[in-house]
């Protein structure tokens, strides 16, 4: 799990964040509600944790909820590559 | 269902809501024309107040200009007030056509489609010319009605960074295998007022083989040297596929919005886009007065120019006095002050001194970067201009922030 969590952080971090961007992020930072990751951003993570992990996420499961922080992902992405 | 007061208790719990979270927004009522002096009654009821208009798109000053309102009036008389009807069945006079043309002729494109909005226009042309098969690329601060637009259309979506054409290049290469691949950008982006590099957009498209759109709503009419739009201002005329644009801002500023571009791409949204078949035609009075407005910007390059003037003096003021504005050359001068109560509580100090300006906050801007968004207009004069920064210089002052950087306004008023 912790593995899944600091590939995701990385990837966060470098999609998302501008280069002069002060605000940390961190393992349970909001990352929709938040304000950091739009919807139509998602489909990029979405694609990312696929190839990655090598999953399919149905657009069902990818809702913002379930990507709202890098702990949530990585528990998702854990429960993907369990089933 | 009948509209029972639980029903209503709901309701009225989400406006509450709304309030609470300090997002609520009031409409202010001006009792005059739109120019740079207003009379505004706020609030409700109360006196009529004479302030200094910072906030309308007003760019060129054409509102009110009364060679537009007579055209206006002419196209009342002899057109009448409106059609009941869509484009497509009875609603197309002569003067649509007219004004399509110059729109086209302005634009420097090959075709031109009226819409009731740029916000329709935005709505409708997205699902009008890609499908499934398709790719649409966004800058992350496109405006609202492009991300409407988009979630109407099937086409897969992806954004890139903000300008940042290293991040746009990867995804074009990420998404090849797609058939058609659509770069979709701001020419001016209207809370930064920053431009897009269209040269590099339009150079990456040609590298990677994708179709370019660009809103230039905040720019039509006055960015680039005879004002045809960021286009025109980054040397790209003609070679932008998809250009949505208003008539509501700098063109006239009453509504009424364009599809123009590659004549097989309009053609098909004259064909499919949803807000052009299933509302009504533009009121004859505003095409009349918008054809009288692309006369004005046409002849003479005297009002961009002094808006051009205006910016550049405006910037140097706020950059002198110690405030700290985002960069750019457009009429649109954000001052940052990243703090939302900071911006509402300095632009309610500001209206008070005379000067109409908004502070911005989350959701319009993203956290931590609330600010003022002033604009700029042909209609300013100096001494609108001088009075203005006089005013923010001392409302600036009471509340500490001249010569603060961000980082010490952030230490003092927080996020």
């Amino acid at each position: 799990m912790e593995e899944y969590k600091k590939a995701i952080l990385e990837y966060v971090i470098k999609e998302y964040m501008e280069d002069d961007e002060d605000e940390e992020i961190t393992y349970d930072t909001e990352l929709i509600s938040g304000g950091i990751v739009d919807s139509f951003s998602m489909v990029s993570l979405k694609r990312f944790l696929e190839n990655k992990y090598d999953i399919q996420i149905p657009d069902a499961d990818a809702s913002p909820e379930a990507f709202d922080s890098v702990d949530k992902i990585a528990a998702l992405v854990d429960r993907f590559k369990q089933a | 269902m009948a509209y029972s007061n639980d029903v209503r208790d709901g309701f009225s719990k989400e406006l509450d809501g709304i309030r609470e979270a300090g997002l609520f927004k009031e409409e202010r009522w001006i009792k005059s024309p739109q120019a740079a002096d207003i009379e505004v009654e706020f609030p409700a009821g109360a006196e009529g107040k004479k302030v200094i208009n910072f906030c309308a798109n007003n760019y060129l000053g054409l509102s009110n200009h009364p060679d537009v309102v007579e055209a206006a009036r002419i196209g009342l008389g002899t057109r009448g007030y409106g059609l009941s009807s869509v484009r497509f069945i009875c609603g197309t006079q002569d003067i649509h056509g007219h004004l399509e043309h110059r729109l086209t002729e302005f634009l420097g494109t090959e075709d031109t489609l009226l819409f009731p909005s740029c916000m329709d226009a935005n709505a409708g042309v997205f699902e009008a010319l890609l499908g499934d098969q398709d790719i649409m690329i966004a800058d992350r601060l496109v405006h609202a009605s492009i991300v409407d637009g988009m979630r109407l259309c099937k086409a897969m979506r992806d954004t890139y960074k903000h300008s940042n054409m290293e991040h746009l290049e990867e995804k074009l290469r990420d998404h090849q295998d797609k058939r058609i691949r659509l770069i979709i950008t701001d020419g001016v982006f209207s809370m930064d007022g920053d431009l897009a590099k269209l040269d590099e957009i339009v150079a990456l498209a040609e590298k990677y083989d994708a179709m370019v759109f660009v809103d230039d709503s905040h720019a039509s009419g006055f960015i680039g040297k005879t004002g045809r739009g960021t286009h025109e201002h980054c040397g790209v005329l003609g070679q932008i596929d998809i250009i949505t644009t208003t008539l509501g801002k700098a063109l006239g500023g009453a509504s009424g919005g364009c599809v123009s571009g590659r004549k097989e791409l309009v053609e098909l949204c004259r064909q499919r886009a949803r807000p052009y078949l299933f509302s009504n035609t533009v009121a004859p009075v505003i095409v009349s007065g918008a054809i009288k407005v692309l006369d004005l910007v046409s002849a003479t390059t005297e009002r961009r120019d002094k808006l051009e003037w205006n910016t550049k003096f405006w910037r140097d003021g706020l950059e002198k006095m110690g405030l700290d504005i985002k960069a750019g050359d457009s009429p649109i001068v954000p001052v940052m002050l990243y703090n939302a109560k900071l911006a509402q509580d300095m632009a309610r100090d500001l209206y008070e001194e005379g000067i109409y300006v908004v502070g911005f906050f989350f959701p319009v801007v993203a956290k931590g970067q609330a600010r003022i968004r002033t604009q700029l207009s042909a209609a300013h004069d100096q001494h609108h201009l001088e009075k203005g920064l006089e005013a923010f210089a001392k409302v600036a002052d009471k509340y500490g922030i001249l010569g603060k950087s961000k980082k010490e306004i952030k230490e003092i008023f927080g996020l």
